[in-house]
């Protein structure tokens, strides 16, 4: 019958047509990835050397490297998961193990990472500033900005925590029971050591995403790029240095290109890590424990 | 059991209320000066800051911009112990106490490439306030002008401002800028952009081989020398301010910054020594 | 036996402890914006945000509505852009790609979501700002903004689009398939609505992430306070502007600007919510 094959000829057509369209946008989105991966080492590859990485800037960022600015990224982040990793891995072991999950304490502690979650980090920037900075008087410091980073990063640390203990088979527990074990022994050597990989993932996601910050630190830990001599000095974070070359430094574009390159490497590294291990244990969860 | 491995819940606390202890504002190390404002003064203080550290080992002094606004700012709220101010005080800032180091100039900048020489003030004004939109209506090519102005709380804005008799609410930019190098850094990545800066920092940016031009202000040469001679007509201040009567290190400071052992740093940066009798 | 009981009575009172720490620090963050714009909220009526001349904070105007527009107008244009690209990306993931360029195209995009907002405010500020200045001056613009903004969000609904796909019952296709549907009719007829309050959380979270996003857009968008009339005009978003600001901000331009972080979370925090509940609603 002709009337059934034009219909199917037309849908053919339009099946043609929403491939080519959804390849097109595939084809968009991965050049404009590379094409900005290309930039960044184009830009920055020519000025990337051993002493980059150890000297002090000069000239405003223009020469010299990112040593002290290396270090200032490093104490920022050890601030922020000395605080925020204890109290989000305390709440994750509360709300996967100790209260049901429908119980209002958990309910009201999981809303509000839910929403702490959700705030934008300039208005992280506003509360750090706010509290950190000025109420306790830190000042511009790496404390302020470690501080700040900490309650950014607490829903991500919990969420991945929880999960990754949620995860853990329910017949652990039970053996465990069974032995006689107490609940603070069946959670630091089986439940834990269960749960290790969920653990690191989120952590290494946690790192991430401090390590990319730069709105929240604008007001906390200043941009000060000198080596800085204790927790109470200014730092300058990386992605501020960034922030700061291409802003206001003529001519700082290419150690700007350069510290951008080193960034993203180390994020897609960390991220890269994060996934095979979020990866493995879901594979893991799949097989019978 | 380990106790050793209980109880993070308790150690994370007992970190939070150290670090907290730690950081007592009254426990702040007396041998470290915060120094906040301006972004025309910053790099002067910066480097003077490095020679006074060398003299002085053990001192520890940050320098942070932000603007002028910000350094009284921080200096009111206790954050900064000297601000940095390129304008001379107001008349509702008598709570402070302002030390000149040197003088500075305010002037147009223009890409390098622009053909336009020389803008009077009514053209100045009619670009500002949007009635001139391309750059044949003054002389120069056929392009559409980008203008380039200064965020709030600038004093550089400030005084830009007084000086053509403009209101901030009249002007129609294109770009919002903050710290001076930003505003010299738009305008060298952009051939048809306008822009007003301190003449010492774009001196300092010209001299790195930054593709941009001064432009003369009502016939008057925008230069180190006219501000020095003091027929440069937007002249200023650059000020450090304190609380009245700074003491100790801050005040060891101020009297280094405005002594003659710094005047080849303030030459170094364009900017104009202020003799100290 | 007493031991154990008393250390895990001690266990759970310090895990209790460290979540209460936790969950107070929203408490705080609200806390402290809204005694940080306890000034000017009591001195000054909201409707003043709205009416007022214009944002000339030290001239004592305070009109918010130029950066609620830019704001407003820079998600949604980015939405409009990273919602068929996304969802395109999803499908392709999905139903298009060999398993091999799946999962290399699903690391991309992983990788993408990854690459901090900084890089590519910068990659914008040297690439597409000259770009478009070409086109239009003067360059930073709304334009540039938007598709800075579409780049960091794609990844978003590109990998809820694509879970909520994969969450769709294998016995929904296979019906669809026995029905005689395929290709394009079984993806628009059966697998999108199938998946449609996942995709639909996946926007609102990215929407949320957009309203919120600072530094790529204060890099970009050339930051002047103005209703926009077109795509080549610069403007300035609520948290460019408490970026720009609040370095120098003193009495009620602080507290206004602390008001306007406090908007900027109402507006997100209601965005989060709907997309909470709308994933949840999707699992039901």
């Amino acid at each position: 019958m002709p009337e059934i094959t034009f219909v199917r000829s037309r849908s053919i057509l339009r099946d043609r047509l929403v491939q080519l369209l959804v390849y097109a946008a595939v084809l968009v989105v991965s050049g404009v990835f590379i094409w900005i991966l290309a930039d960044l080492v184009r830009g920055g590859v020519a000025h990337l050397s051993w002493n980059f990485f150890v000297d002090s800037p000069r000239d405003a960022g223009r020469a010299g490297g990112i040593g002290p600015i290396l270090v200032s990224t490093a104490l920022i982040l050890l601030v922020a998961l000395v605080v925020a990793l204890p109290l989000a891995w305390a709440t994750a072991v509360l709300l996967a193990e100790f209260v049901p999950a429908t119980s209002k304490f958990g309910t009201i502690v999981r809303y509000s990472l839910q929403v702490l979650a959700g705030v934008p980090s300039i208005v992280f920037g506003l509360f750090g500033n706010a509290f950190f900075s000025i109420y306790l008087g830190l000042g511009f410091s790496i404390l302020s900005g470690g501080l700040t980073l900490a309650c950014m990063l607490l829903p991500i640390l919990v969420s991945t925590a929880e999960a990754g203990l949620r995860a853990v088979p329910e017949n652990y527990r039970m053996s465990a029971a069974a032995l006689g074990m107490s609940r603070t022994a069946t959670l630091l050597h089986l439940l834990l050591p269960a749960a290790a990989p969920a653990l690191a993932a989120g952590l290494l996601l946690g790192i991430g995403r401090a390590v990319a910050e730069t709105a929240a630190l604008l007001f906390t830990s200043g941009y000060v790029e000198r080596m800085p001599g204790s927790l109470l000095d200014s730092g300058r974070a990386l992605a501020l240095h960034i922030f700061d070359l291409s802003m206001n430094v003529p001519g700082g574009d290419a150690p700007a290109y350069a510290s951008a390159l080193v960034l993203v490497v180390l994020l897609l590294a960390i991220n890269i890590v994060a996934m095979k291990l979020a990866y493995g244990l879901q594979r893991k969860r799949i097989m019978p424990a | 059991m380990h106790p050793s491995k209980q109880g993070w819940g308790f150690f994370a606390a007992v970190v939070m209320i150290a670090f907290i202890v730690l950081a007592n504002p009254g426990s702040a190390a007396s041998n470290k000066l915060v120094i906040t404002g301006s972004s025309t003064v910053a790099p002067l203080v910066g480097e003077i800051a490095r020679r006074f550290e060398s003299r002085n080992p053990g001192v520890r002094i940050d320098v942070q911009t932000g603007g002028s606004s910000r350094g009284i700012y921080d200096v009111r709220n206790g954050v900064a112990d000297i601000g940095m101010v390129s304008r001379a005080l107001k008349p509702d800032e008598t709570d402070l106490q302002a030390f000149t180091l040197a003088m500075d100039g305010i002037s147009m900048i223009l890409h390098a490439s622009n053909p336009v020489e020389a803008l009077n003030q009514q053209q100045v004004v009619d670009i500002y306030s949007g009635r001139v939109s391309n750059w044949k209506s003054v002389g120069g090519r056929n392009a559409r002008i980008t203008v380039v102005n200064k965020a709030e709380g600038r004093s550089t804005l400030t005084l830009f401002l007084d000086y053509f008799s403009l209101k901030n609410s009249e002007i129609k930019p294109h770009i919002v800028i903050g710290d001076n190098p930003q505003g010299i850094k738009t305008i060298a990545g952009n051939a048809n952009a306008i822009g007003y800066v301190s003449i010492g920092a774009a001196e300092f940016e010209i001299n790195y081989g930054v593709p941009v031009k001064l432009l003369p202000l009502d016939r008057v040469d925008a230069s180190v020398d006219t501000v020095r001679r003091g027929i440069f007509p937007l002249s200023r201040p650059l000020n450090l301010i304190s609380r009245p009567a700074p003491q100790g290190l801050a005040k060891e400071f101020i009297d280094f910054a405005r002594s003659t052992q710094v005047h080849d740093l303030i030459e170094a940066q364009y900017y104009v020594p202020v003799s100290i009798h | 036996m007493f031991r154990s009981v008393f250390t895990d009575t001690l266990l759970r009172w310090v895990l209790q402890a460290g979540a209460v720490v936790s969950a107070l620090v929203m408490a705080m963050i609200m806390l402290f914006l809204l005694s940080e714009s306890w000034p000017v909220l009591q001195h000054l009526s909201l409707a003043q945000f709205l009416t007022d001349s214009s944002w000339h904070p030290l001239e004592g105007s305070y009109n918010l509505t130029p950066m609620l527009s830019g704001t407003l107008y820079a998600s949604m244009g980015a939405l409009l852009l990273a919602v068929p690209l996304g969802i395109a990306s999803a499908i392709f993931i999905v139903y298009y790609a060999s398993p091999r360029s799946a999962l290399l195209y699903r690391r991309l995009i992983e990788l993408l979501a990854g690459i901090p907002s900084v890089v590519f405010g910068f990659w914008g500020l040297t690439t597409l700002v000259p770009l478009v200045n070409q086109l239009h001056p003067p360059g930073a613009s709304l334009l540039a903004g938007i598709l800075v903004l579409t780049l960091m969000i794609l990844p978003t609904i590109a990998l809820m689009t694509y879970a909520a796909l994969i969450a769709v019952p294998d016995e929904y296709i296979r019906s669809a398939a026995a029905l005689g549907l395929s290709g394009w009719s079984m993806i628009r007829g059966v697998a999108l609505p199938a998946a449609r309050t996942g995709i639909v959380a996946g926007i609102v979270l990215a929407a949320g992430r957009a309203l919120g996003e600072t530094m790529a857009v204060l890099m970009v968008a050339g930051n002047v306070v103005q209703h926009a009339d077109s795509l080549f005009d610069p403007i300035r978003t609520l948290a460019a502007n408490i970026a720009l600001e609040m370095a120098y901000a003193m009495g009620d331009h602080r507290a206004v600007l602390f008001v306007s972080g406090l908007m900027l979370m109402l507006l997100v925090m209601t965005l989060s919510g709907l997309a909470g509940w709308l994933g949840k609603k999707s699992y039901a």
